[in-house]
């Protein structure tokens, strides 16, 4: 038998409610004050780029961009900066979403991390245009950190769809 | 709607292609950023957001809370006995130069009526502490635990026992962001005490200012302290704010003067907000237009 996504294991329809439930978490998580602590990933791009493969029908660049807004206000950043990137993160994770599905949590992180990157350089570039100070490589450092979260967060966002409405024996989920 | 980067079929076509969307998403972020960044339009609407904001950044800053208590809480007896000795000698210090300020503003009031002269600015001023550093990574900004419900501004100055930090940027019901010296896009008014000469100090990163657009052959060296000018009309006159570090004269017409701050800018943790008790003078109005253009610079007028 082919080895698909969906047959690997079945799992429940999502619940709507869990996924901007996640969002709001990851929200969240994004306003923590961490100073100058280096190597800080950025939840919300980790769980925007993660509903963004799984349900591309429910959560796409609307999503991303009125994210990227409210991250944008809480960290006093651009206006527009964390919205640009998402947005670019969210078409992106759409386009590979067909593909990455086919493979293990560990190769969907290395399939990630390049996009990671990409809209890291993007937020930079736009701040170093506009004249602000590069504050060292060190800020290339969190998207690696974001894709290694990648797998313990599959389980996490998946764990809903793994319980079964009903308990029946004969069921092999 | 289609998915996956890819044109669904007519048929099942529902909404704009994802690339057309992206180009129209990318082109609103852009538009808001030039906006932002360029000509400051979008404040009102930062601060409309900050309604949805702001009680969840209030949940999420306790975790930092909680680390800032435990830190103080585990402070052993040895270390506060230290800093009470400390404090108690600077107290005393500083009780010195207090008696002696006040007879000495007491003369300077009866001096400037004497010669007919304007008081001296009013100044008030709110104690704050400094919570945490702002989340983002290319400016150097930090949050205070005092806001307009306390009296705080957008424009007053902060400063440290030693100097000023930086300026209020934004106001938050019962937090205010200030932007320190050091960011590259903070600018400060400044005069050096010794000779009367006045230039504005940019932040410059790394840590240190930099004094531009003074000529190579100005009267500066080395160790001149730099006070602020209060010629901005924010700022209080007379506040320090570095002193000179390095003076590179070979470099075109300006010299290029590097400073230090006076204050610990990034070190600061308990801090003065400092403001103008009355708004400053209007500006005076402008002079009528000459009646024929002169092809003269400028500049010239002045030599």
């Amino acid at each position: 038998m082919q080895p698909t996504h969906r047959s690997s294991r079945i799992l429940l329809p999502v619940k709507r409610w869990f996924v901007y439930f996640s969002l709001f978490i990851a929200l969240g998580l994004a306003y923590i004050p961490t100073g100058r602590l280096i190597g800080i990933p950025d939840p919300v791009a980790l769980v925007l780029a993660f509903w963004c493969i799984r349900e591309p029908l429910h959560v796409g660049m609307g999503v991303a961009f009125l994210l990227g807004l409210l991250v944008d206000v809480g960290h006093g950043a651009a206006l527009g900066q964390h919205a640009l990137s998402y947005v670019i993160l969210a078409y992106l994770a759409e386009a590979v979403s067909r593909r990455v599905l086919w493979f293990q949590p560990f190769e969907q992180a290395l399939h990630i991390l390049p996009i990671f990157l990409v809209t890291q350089v993007i937020m930079t570039g736009i701040r170093l245009l506009a004249g602000a100070e590069f504050p060292g490589w060190w800020i290339f450092l969190g998207p690696f950190v974001s894709a290694a979260l990648w797998v313990p967060l599959h389980f996490v966002l998946l764990f809903p769809q793994f319980q079964p409405g009903e308990r029946d024996d004969n069921r092999p989920i | 709607m289609s998915v996956g980067g890819h044109q669904a079929p007519p048929i099942f076509r529902r909404g704009p292609a994802p690339l057309v969307r992206l180009f129209v998403y990318v082109t609103v972020a852009l538009a808001m950023l030039v906006m932002d960044l360029r000509f400051r339009y979008l404040e009102v609407f930062r601060q409309a957001m900050t309604v949805v904001t702001y009680p969840l950044q209030m949940a999420a800053s306790t975790p930092a809370d909680m680390v800032r208590n435990a830190s103080t809480y585990f402070a052993t007896l040895l270390q506060v006995q230290l800093e009470n000795r400390d404090l108690r000698r600077k107290q005393l210090e500083a009780a010195e130069h207090l008696l002696r300020s006040a007879h000495l503003e007491e003369e300077n009031a009866q001096l400037r009526g004497l010669l007919d002269m304007g008081q001296r600015l009013k100044v008030k001023s709110v104690a704050a502490e400094i919570l945490y550093n702002a989340r983002d990574p290319f400016s150097r900004k930090v949050i205070l635990d005092k806001g307009s419900q306390q009296g705080i501004e957008a424009g007053q100055a902060v400063v440290d026992a030693r100097g000023v930090v930086g300026q209020v940027t934004r106001v938050f019901p019962i937090q205010a962001e200030v932007t320190l010296l050091t960011d590259k896009n903070q600018a400060i008014p400044v005069m050096l005490p010794r000779n009367g000469l006045r230039g504005v100090a940019f932040g410059a990163g790394q840590g240190i200012l930099e004094l531009r657009f003074v000529e190579a052959n100005a009267d500066i060296k080395a160790g001149d302290a730099l006070v602020t000018s209060g010629l901005d009309g924010v700022f209080v006159p007379g506040l320090p704010v570095a002193s000179v570090t390095r003076i590179d004269r070979e470099v075109q017409a300006f010299a290029r003067i590097l400073c230090e701050p006076a204050a610990g800018v990034e070190r600061a943790g308990q801090v003065l907000v400092i403001g103008r008790e009355a708004p400053p003078p209007a500006l005076p109005p402008e002079p009528p237009a000459p009646p024929n253009k002169s092809p003269r610079r400028k500049g010239a007028a002045s030599e």
